[in-house]
């Protein structure tokens, strides 16, 4: 699982252009910036209040005033700047983050996102995450191709005609990396443009509820350095 | 002029049962710990909340942590109603919910810090694409422009409005370092009254003015004391 994880956040990684500010949620998607190919630097924002994250803060080093958005001390780059969460949005909403890289319950085939809530289970709030995935040029869903039910170890589809949970916003979503395949979200529907050597492209449409339409560039899944 | 300089006690002595407070801070980060301590002293309950989240609930970063910034109304159960954008950190907020026992609205982040800012700022709302399609749309007017649809997030006020400074002068001219900033520079006149408590605590004129970035003319009163958080 922790290998997919970083296959998955190599190949997100590859998105990214140098100069790019970029805004990653936690988890998976945090784990993109250890893997930016030679000569990208990028510039990261904590939407609680700052441009400059430059990652965890080992023990000992922590300054009480640096958080990152899930509350951890962080360190931060010599070109950080820091303000209030008005401005902090403003950045995000106003298109001047050029990417956002975040995890899915659901996505569908019209790039419909769900990742806030799971009515009766999960109450935590959407902190951010609908600013951020409205506002961001380039929304990049990072995560296993299926959901696994630990109990039953039966996987369903994440990737629907027709998301099923309360929406984190419409039509935002341009590229799915999983650990499978790339899939990117075009007006005609679902386009795989890329596939694992790992399995076949049979295994893929059984593993997607949505209707995918295959590249007729299907290129091999790329994590080349 | 007004000496604006006060005890927490004497600055909240016009609190009730029942107001609406806004406290600045993200995940305690910001948040006036004099003043929340001043609440529970004077007992004070039925509360609503406006802030980004429910705080730090006790043990957060050590198991000897005390909860931090909302954090300490909600440990009180002070608070019947909060209003903000993400309370998956207080388990206090899940557990009052299905209790029955309070009331929680969430708001997206941004908007939340706008709805603030529009009240500040004399504003009748802001108009944002962010909730369009959500359930974060229900009961608000949907307003399209140029083609496309935003939603009209109407202004936040509250009662009081609690915030945290690095640096304030006796004006209530002040700076939040760093990662402290968050909504205390869209709380801090948001409120019929506007509490400032302060690291430290300058006479005017004493700093450079450019150090400063809120306006003493939106803060009422000024509290000294705060202490910078004990990793």
């Amino acid at each position: 699982m922790a290998d997919l994880k970083i296959r998955i956040a190599k190949r997100c990684a590859k998105e990214f252009k140098d100069g790019y500010v970029a805004n990653l949620g936690i988890g998976l998607p945090t784990m993109v910036s250890s893997f930016l190919p030679e000569g990208v630097h990028i510039t990261l924002q904590s939407e609680n209040g700052f441009t400059g994250l430059e990652g965890a803060c080992e023990r000992g080093e922590e300054d009480s005033e640096i958080i990152n958005a899930g509350g951890g001390y962080v360190k931060v780059s010599p070109r950080v700047n820091y303000f209030d969460s008005a401005t902090s949005f403003g950045i995000i909403r106003g298109g001047h983050v050029d990417a956002t890289v975040l995890g899915a319950l659901e996505v569908d085939e019209k790039g419909n996102l769900a990742n806030w809530i799971i009515p009766g289970k999960m109450y935590a709030g959407m902190g951010g995450a609908m600013d951020l995935v409205t506002g961001a040029r380039e929304v990049v869903i990072a995560m296993l191709h299926q959901q696994l039910n630990k109990k039953t170890g039966v996987s369903k589809p994440k990737i629907l005609k027709e998301c099923t949970l309360p929406l984190t916003a419409l039509g935002v979503v341009n590229i799915i990396v999983t650990e499978m395949c790339v899939i990117e979200v075009t007006k005609v529907g679902l386009v795989l443009t890329e596939l694992h050597p790992d399995y076949t492209l049979e295994e893929v449409v059984a593993a997607t509820e949505a209707h995918l339409i295959v590249s007729p560039d299907l290129k091999p899944y790329d994590i080349t350095e | 002029m007004t000496m604006k300089i006060r005890t927490a006690q004497e600055a909240i002595a016009g609190l009730k049962d029942g107001m609406t407070i806004m406290v600045a801070g993200f995940l305690g980060t910001g948040s006036p710990e004099i003043l929340m301590d001043a609440i529970l002293e004077k007992g004070v309950k039925h509360l609503t909340v406006i802030g980004n989240d429910g705080g730090l609930p006790r043990g957060w970063y050590n198991e000897y942590d005390t909860p931090r910034g909302i954090g300490k109304l909600l440990d009180a159960g002070a608070v019947d109603h909060i209003i903000a954008s993400h309370v998956g950190v207080n388990p206090l907020i899940g557990k009052g919910i299905i209790a029955g026992t309070m009331e929680c609205t969430l708001v997206p982040q941004g908007s939340l810090a706008e709805k603030i800012r529009a009240d500040n700022f004399g504003l009748g709302g802001v108009l944002t694409p962010t909730g369009v399609g959500t359930l974060a749309a229900e009961g608000k007017m949907q307003i399209e422009i140029d083609g496309k649809m935003y939603l009209l997030e109407k202004p936040l006020h509250a009662d009081y409005s609690f915030c945290r400074a690095s640096i304030c002068d006796d004006f209530g001219n002040f700076l939040c370092n760093k990662a402290t900033k968050n909504y205390n520079y869209l709380m801090a006149g948001a409120a019929d009254h506007n509490i400032v408590a302060t690291e430290r605590l300058v006479k005017a004129g004493e700093l450079d003015p450019d150090t400063f970035q809120h306006s003493g003319v939106l803060v009422d009163m000024i509290v000294e004391g705060e202490k910078p958080w004990q990793i």
